[in-house]
């Protein structure tokens, strides 16, 4: 059953990744809809680059805000800050050129620091180099021209509801394995993040230098190489612990031990530096009428909510699924009936790997690669995982999409710095009115 | 390779000013852990609002930097009343992540561009413990062979390992009193204790504000120590060097978290010297670690540490293995 589930999955993930992504890349990578003019004339081999990552005055990412490259009057290229602030612009070759913030794009209240601050010109491009740029951004006056008073922002409102939707169905599969590890083991697996981060990074190293093997296969030797880790720890050292008696609290604090130490093996092995994969980082978004989405994020969000509609069919459908529910309900019970609970269990580790280490290439690719990224989505998933009731592999997706939504659409109202709090004080209101979650089952939690 | 120096520079780690607050906020943790059971991973979070209370105190509202701390001490009794009163009644692992999640909760909020007026945001503030040092009674730098401690840190040391020990002093005589064995019932049973009429949910929030004062308290004499605070220096990773501290040297002991604190900064700093001279005697080769690696090194030995401690010591250096038979249900 084991090996059938990964081949679905597998199929799956190749089948609708190489959907969209390809038909986005057969139509000339970076691709448009609308022919993206400005990008598909710049050489697709060319290796000197602009970048740079666009920083408030509170260091803080500024994103979708457009960057424009020109030489002599004429536009090489422009693109838009990504959520972390990052942009790149390619250039067909070493030289001088102008660079220009689009102000009308920065958050109320920040502007650039000098009157003519969001024009830099000559910007040298030595061969081979990636120049980075950067604009200093203070705070300004707010931009009496979009009259921000009274008028809600449907536009951004359905353009974060959008981002938020992705971003929940992202932290949705790497949660449904924290909540079916708790749901057959009890054990609250605070290491969960870092198998986040080891897919992310293992995908970073196979799909760069050495290797240089295209993202997608790479993304999925990512879920293979989470899995074993993930695995090989409850064969390893959490089935001998269980077996041995220990208390859970003793293996809370073994699982927090054990975060702590893949993440900062991975920090010595990768660098604490935030690094992109090098494909699918630049592409120009297509223009739904209410909302803008690149073809990556567009894929990434098909994909997540597939893979939960499978994990969905898993547990209702095949054999293994219901052993996975039986135990869930009880595991005695379930042994008692003939269920090889210690064979459901590890299946329960391999499968919550995969899901964590894919979920780390995605959230890799619409952020960037960096060893405290698990630990950033660790608390959003024990958040949804509270919020939809802890043990429930459904309320997991729900109460992620729930905290992805919040967080992105808070930034409507609120500082961007702030957007994780409000994800976090979700859960801590829904501890307070509703302790076992939205989908939880009602037990004695106090 | 210089043992000796490695040996030295261990022991002012494991005597230093750093020690010794360490301990202090352990003290306040094996309060809520080690005698009631209470799964508390924001402790940081104590440390945060005490350093924030008393650097605010002083620099925004001019009050005297004994007021402020008496500020930063009301500010964590807030705040534990705040956290106690959703997730007290809720199981043990619950707690475990409301406090973790509440502790970054208030960084987020800290380092906001919200709270700058009053916080310095990412910036931090600076300059606000002068008062402090004016008081220091001591004029020069103790000297004992290749030991050497400032007159500033010897103050420090002074004041903050006074402040662990009485802090452990008085746990220990009110855990050996009537309330204190209530407050270890809770953590055995704590059906158990609500047969017999007892208000736990009353009884876990006294311990929680008691571990959170003494939190507040160790979080002021950090921030008094290095003069500066920025939010970003209370991050989660804090909360775990406590946890080891105090399993390290044994939970539910009176001396547990000191001796704790005192073994645990002799082995990091022992650690960290050492690398730092393996690397630069070419013992370690660059290519295998770098300099810049040795605070990823020294964290990823605290979590292996953490792991063993709980899988072969649970009751650490000095404990008692049958006061921990913790379950969480």
């Amino acid at each position: 059953m084991t090996p059938r589930l990964l081949a679905v999955l597998t199929a799956l993930f190749l089948g609708v990744f190489l959907g969209p992504a390809a038909a986005a890349v057969a139509s000339g990578h970076p691709a448009g809809m609308h022919g993206g003019p400005t990008l598909s004339s710049v050489a697709q081999d060319s290796e000197e680059s602009l970048q740079g990552t666009l920083r408030g005055p509170d260091r803080e990412a500024v994103s979708g805000v457009t960057v424009t490259v020109t030489q002599d009057g004429a536009e090489v290229g422009s693109t838009t800050t990504g959520d972390d602030g990052r942009w790149t612009v390619p250039v067909p070759g070493p030289g001088a050129y102008t660079v220009t913030l689009d102000t009308s794009g920065l958050p109320e209240g920040v502007a650039p620091r000098t009157v003519g601050g969001d024009v830099l010109d000559e910007v040298v491009v030595r061969p081979g180099a990636s120049q980075g740029v950067i604009f200093q951004l203070g705070e300004g006056e707010p931009d009496d021209g979009t009259g921000g008073g009274g008028s809600f922002d449907w536009g951004r409102a359905a353009q974060l509801l959008v981002e938020g939707i992705k971003f929940g169905a992202i932290i949705a599969i790497t949660a449904v394995g924290l909540s079916l590890v708790f749901g057959t083991t009890k054990l609250i697996n605070f290491a969960h993040g870092e198998f986040v981060t080891i897919g992310a990074v293992a995908a970073f190293f196979l799909s760069t230098s050495p290797g240089n093997l295209p993202l997608v296969l790479a993304a999925v030797l990512a879920m293979v190489v989470a899995a074993v880790v993930s695995g090989g720890f409850e064969v390893a050292m959490w089935r001998p612990l269980r077996n041995r008696g220990t208390g859970l609290i003793q293996m809370f604090i073994v699982a927090i031990g054990l975060a702590l130490l893949l993440r900062h093996v991975v920090l010595i092995v990768f660098g604490s530096r935030r690094r992109q994969y090098d494909e699918y980082t630049l592409q120009q978004a297509w223009d739904l009428g209410l909302f803008r989405i690149t073809p990556r994020d567009l894929t990434i969000t098909l994909l997540s909510f597939a893979i939960m509609l499978a994990v969905a069919l898993m547990l209702q459908r095949t054999q293994i699924g219901k052993a996975m529910r039986a135990v869930n309900d009880n595991s005695d019970l379930a042994r008692a009936s003939g269920i090889d609970v210690e064979r459901v269990i590890l299946v329960v580790w391999i499968l919550g790997g995969a899901l964590a280490g894919l979920g780390g290439v995605f959230f890799g690719l619409t952020q960037a690669v960096y060893p405290e990224m698990g630990f950033a989505l660790l608390l959003l998933m024990f958040a949804a995982v509270i919020l939809g009731g802890l043990g429930s592999a459904y309320g997991a997706m729900i109460g992620a999409l729930v905290i992805g939504v919040v967080s992105q659409m808070s930034t409507l109202w609120f500082p961007a710095s702030l957007q994780y709090m409000w994800a976090l004080l979700a859960m801590i209101i829904v501890l307070l009115v509703r302790p076992q979650g939205i989908l939880g089952r009602r037990e004695r939690v106090g | 390779m210089d043992f000796l120096a490695i040996l030295t520079n261990a022991l002012r780690g494991a005597l230093g000013p750093e020690a010794a607050i360490y301990a202090l906020a352990a003290v306040g943790l094996n309060v809520h852990f080690g005698y009631t059971g209470l799964l508390n991973f924001g402790q940081v979070g104590f440390m945060l609002v005490g350093a924030y209370g008393t650097a605010i105190s002083v620099l925004s509202f001019e009050l005297p930097l004994g007021v402020g701390v008496l500020v930063g001490i009301a500010c964590a009794v807030v705040l534990a009343l705040i956290l106690g009163i959703p997730t007290l009644r809720l199981r043990g692992d619950y707690l475990a992540i409301a406090t973790i999640a509440a502790a970054e909760v208030l960084r987020y909020l800290y380092r906001s561009e919200w709270a700058e007026p009053l916080t310095g945001g990412v910036f931090g503030l600076k300059q606000f413990a002068d008062g402090f040092f004016e008081l220091n009674p001591f004029t020069g730098a103790l000297d004992l062979g290749p030991f050497d401690f400032s007159a500033r840190a010897l103050w420090l040391m002074v004041v903050a390992w006074s402040a662990a020990l009485l802090a452990a002093g008085f746990v220990g005589l009110l855990v050996h009193s009537p309330w204190g064995r209530v407050l270890r019932s809770v953590r055995e049973d704590e059906l158990a204790a609500r047969s017999l009429g007892k208000n736990v949910f009353a009884y876990k929030m006294q311990s929680l504000v008691l571990g959170g004062v003494f939190g507040a308290i160790a979080g002021s004499l950090l921030a008094v120590n290095s003069q500066s605070l920025n939010p970003d220096s209370f991050m989660p990773i804090i909360t775990f060097y406590l946890w080891t501290i105090m399993i390290l040297g044994g939970a539910s002991r009176v001396m547990g978290p000191i001796l704790g604190s005192v073994v645990f900064w002799f082995l990091l700093t022992f650690l960290d010297s050492f690398l730092r001279q393996a690397i630069g005697a070419g013992l370690i080769p660059s290519s295998v670690l770098a300099p810049s690696d040795i605070g990823a090194v020294r964290f990823a030995a605290v979590g292996l540490g953490l792991m063993l401690l709980m899988i072969f010591r649970p009751a650490g250096l000095i404990g008692n293995q049958k006061e921990l038979r913790l379950d969480v249900r």
